[in-house]
């Protein structure tokens, strides 16, 4: 029967490629919204009722834009680049649990494309991998401003991959899986401190590894107020300069669905992911995934951006040092089997 | 004589520029750019992020100002004075203006020198709301810019109430102003005043102790009190550095001596510094401008009168002989000032505005020199920009708070 739970994989994942695709298009139109409303803007209200249709238009408009590739880039570098980004984006959404395995018509169906028992390293993979459109894209533009933007986001990301990593090995330590299913049934269970009764969510156990896992994912995600990489003030449009039409659009959309997966990660290493007060759904992840989108959105609306040492110094001398004071400070009280944690 | 033969002397440190080692890149910044402030081009020499070399390239938006001052008569080049520095027209205006009445020696009614004080100081909020919002645009502080935009239009609403246009204003006449201030306008302005200041608090909520904002800015592009006096810098830029010297109190003009107004000064001469100096700045504008509500009579001339150099009011024109022969000589002709030069500064809101201008007797401006205060504060851009990273040169292109129409002219 393996045939069959290879083919109920790919149909998950054929119905998880198209939403995460909708919902990323959407993105776009939440991000416009809600950043006109804490801009006294209007935002886009033209396009269909409250502008809902403007995702649409603007996919149209950037398909039907010409393909420029500049004179003097690395012609083949440059057009595979933002494919290689683009591809790889939605990939991580692979291993997080969206509910329970469903049992239709005598088949079982996990509403997961794949289990993987390294399912987060796979997630930190993916992010690795999916630099090299960004350097590969900046490299090949053969423009200054774009090369300066690879560079930039290549050091980045690098520091905030180790940042990003570390602060999960705490979550690795309690839960003791490196699987999205497993952690998940650990945040299931409840927490029972004296008279409360708290989910076990990673949040309350692992507060500074939550905040170190989302400052890392920001700047991972190139977002405000890391935005180095595509900083329009200083480096025009960073890697992405010379880019226009769909190929730009790839990018853009790279950025959108990473915002989306490490949102869903997010939510699923720490607030419990599908877990929720009464009924356990993925209405309580798609929840607590919006929370995460609009944090982001309300990050770009406040703060300014980052000096590109300030980053790196960032990362290296607070983030680290934290992200190793929390893993072993975990492995203690793991260790001695302090309390209910 | 300049022998043209000869292949033009090239400057060594632009040999060192051109012909980079390995290790650096040169980067054109400019004058297409998101943040250099219109067209502004800076060639900048990169060792990795860090800064070797920089070197500010202007004249992109040279249109000959001063060259067309010296074929216009007189009143008719107040309108090209607002396209200088375009966020502040009312500011040119009363700098060319005052010059000229200095020139021919008259001075405008009491009323009509408190609302044109009035208008130099809302001016100064609208140019000091511009720069704060771009300049904090190019931090990456996305909102800020929105923020101010939003007020602005309340002081180009005033303005546009007072003569008609919002941006580019023409309002001020030699003289004084030859149209009446309309009745709803000192309500107008009050209203504004007790606006503003939340909207200052607002701004501040979003900067002043921010730590992303602190750490971009503070000990970023300093300038040593004796090295701004050296480069002739003027406006938030000096003072900024801690020295004190401010037009409306070291040479008052109008009635600046009549109001009562402090003028902030910086410590480290830092762009947080110089931050500070004009958020400051814009509260003592609002001081001002209450003030001057306060004072300013209700009714009386806006127009000195009798005098050989000024239009005559459209009522006389349309009733009296002399008035409408005095008004066709002076739309015609023109008026002719007395033989000699004059220099009138004002503190516009980038720092010393000044206008020379030398008469030989004839309707036209033998000489008209424009003393523009971020042309003279663009220079201290390479000094500051001294081992500064690349994210440094838009902060401190957006410290200096350049108008490309006025640096070029």
């Amino acid at each position: 029967m393996d045939w069959q739970r290879l083919l109920v994989s790919y149909f998950v994942g054929f119905v998880l490629l198209n939403v995460l695709l909708g919902l990323m298009a959407y993105m776009t139109w939440f991000e416009r919204r809600v950043l006109a409303r804490m801009q006294h803007r209007v935002g886009p209200n033209r396009t269909g009722p409250f502008g809902l249709l403007q995702p649409i238009a603007d996919g149209i408009k950037l398909l039907a834009k010409e393909d420029i590739v500049p004179a003097n880039a690395d012609r083949l570098v440059f057009l595979v680049a933002p494919l290689l980004s683009f591809a790889l984006a939605p990939l991580g959404a692979a291993v997080i649990p969206f509910g329970e395995t469903l049992h239709l018509f005598g088949l079982e169906i996990p509403l997961l494309v794949a289990d993987i028992n390294v399912a987060v390293l796979y997630v930190l993979a993916l992010g690795s991998i999916g630099v090299y459109g960004i350097i590969l894209g900046g490299y090949a533009s053969g423009n200054r401003y774009s090369l300066l933007g690879a560079l930039r986001s290549t050091a980045q990301v690098i520091s905030y991959e180790l940042v990003l990593g570390l602060s999960l090995v705490g979550v690795f330590i309690l839960a003791g899986s490196l699987s999205l299913q497993d952690i998940l049934r650990e945040q299931q269970r409840a927490l029972v401190i004296g008279p409360l009764t708290l989910p076990n969510w990673y949040i309350l156990s692992q507060p500074l590894a939550f905040a170190l896992f989302l400052i890392a994912a920001v700047a991972e995600t190139n977002r405000a107020p890391f935005d180095l990489p595509e900083a329009e003030t200083e480096l025009v449009a960073g890697y992405f300069t010379e880019y226009s039409g769909f190929r730009f659009s790839f990018y853009f959309l790279a950025e959108y669905i990473n915002m989306i997966v490490v949102s869903l990660l997010a939510a699923t290493l720490f607030l419990g992911g599908i877990d929720g007060p009464f009924v356990d759904g993925v209405w309580w992840l798609a929840l607590k995934a919006l929370f995460f989108l609009f944090f982001y959105v309300w990050l770009r609306a406040t703060l300014p951006r980052f000096r590109y040492d300030q980053l790196m110094g960032l990362a290296w001398k607070v983030l680290l040092p934290l992200a190793l004071l929390n893993i072993g400070l975990t492995g203690l009280v793991r260790l001695w089997g302090i309390g209910a944690l | 004589m300049i022998d043209f033969s000869q292949p033009t002397p090239v400057i060594l440190s632009e040999v060192r520029q051109l012909t980079p080692t390995r290790r650096e890149l040169v980067l054109n910044m400019g004058p297409q750019h998101p943040s250099t402030h219109g067209v502004l081009r800076v060639r900048l020499t990169l060792e990795g992020e860090t800064v070797i070399a920089c070197d500010p390239v202007i004249g992109y938006l040279h249109r000959g100002v001063e060259k067309l001052g010296e074929s216009h008569r007189y009143a008719q080049f107040v309108p090209w004075t607002d396209r200088t520095d375009y966020v502040a027209a009312p500011s040119n205006n009363l700098g060319y203006v005052l010059a000229v009445e200095k020139l021919c020696g008259i001075q405008a009614p009491e009323r009509a020198q408190y609302w044109r004080m009035i208008m130099a100081e809302l001016a100064r909020l609208a140019s000091h709301l511009v720069w704060l919002g771009t300049h904090a645009l190019d931090i990456g502080a996305l909102s800020v810019s929105l923020y101010t935009f939003r007020d602005r239009e309340l002081i180009l609403d005033i303005f546009e109430k007072f003569c008609g246009a919002r941006l580019t204003t023409n309002m001020m006449e030699i003289g004084g102003f030859s149209r009446e201030i309309p009745p709803d306008l000192p309500e107008m302005v009050r209203e504004f005043c007790r606006y503003f200041p939340k909207a200052i608090r607002q701004y501040e909520d979003l900067l002043t102790e921010n730590p992303i904002w602190l750490a971009r800015t503070k000990g970023v592009g300093i300038i040593e009190p004796d090295v701004a006096i050296n480069y002739g810098l003027t406006g938030a830029c000096l003072r900024g550095s801690g020295v004190n010297y401010d037009v409306r109190k070291a040479m008052p003009y109008l009635f600046y001596d009549r109001v009562e107004f402090d003028v902030p000064l910086g410590t480290h001469g830092d762009v947080y510094d110089r931050y500070l100096v004009r958020i400051e700045e814009m509260r003592q504008s609002i001081r001002i401008i209450e003030q001057c509500l306060e004072q300013v009579p209700t009714d009386g001339p806006l127009m000195a009168y009798e005098s050989q150099y000024v239009i005559p009011p459209h009522k006389n024109v349309m009733t009296t002989a002399e008035d409408m022969q005095r008004h066709f000589i002076w739309v015609i002709k023109g008026f002719s000032p007395p033989k000699g030069e004059v220099y009138h500064a004002v503190e516009h809101s980038k720092g010393e505005l000044g206008y020379y201008i030398v008469s030989d007797g004839s309707p036209i401006p033998y000489r008209l020199r424009i003393r523009s205060p971020d042309f003279v504060n663009l220079q201290s851009l390479p000094y500051m920009a001294q081992g500064a990273m690349l994210a440094d040169i838009v902060a401190l292109i957006g410290t200096i708070d350049i108008v490309l129409g006025s640096v070029d002219r």
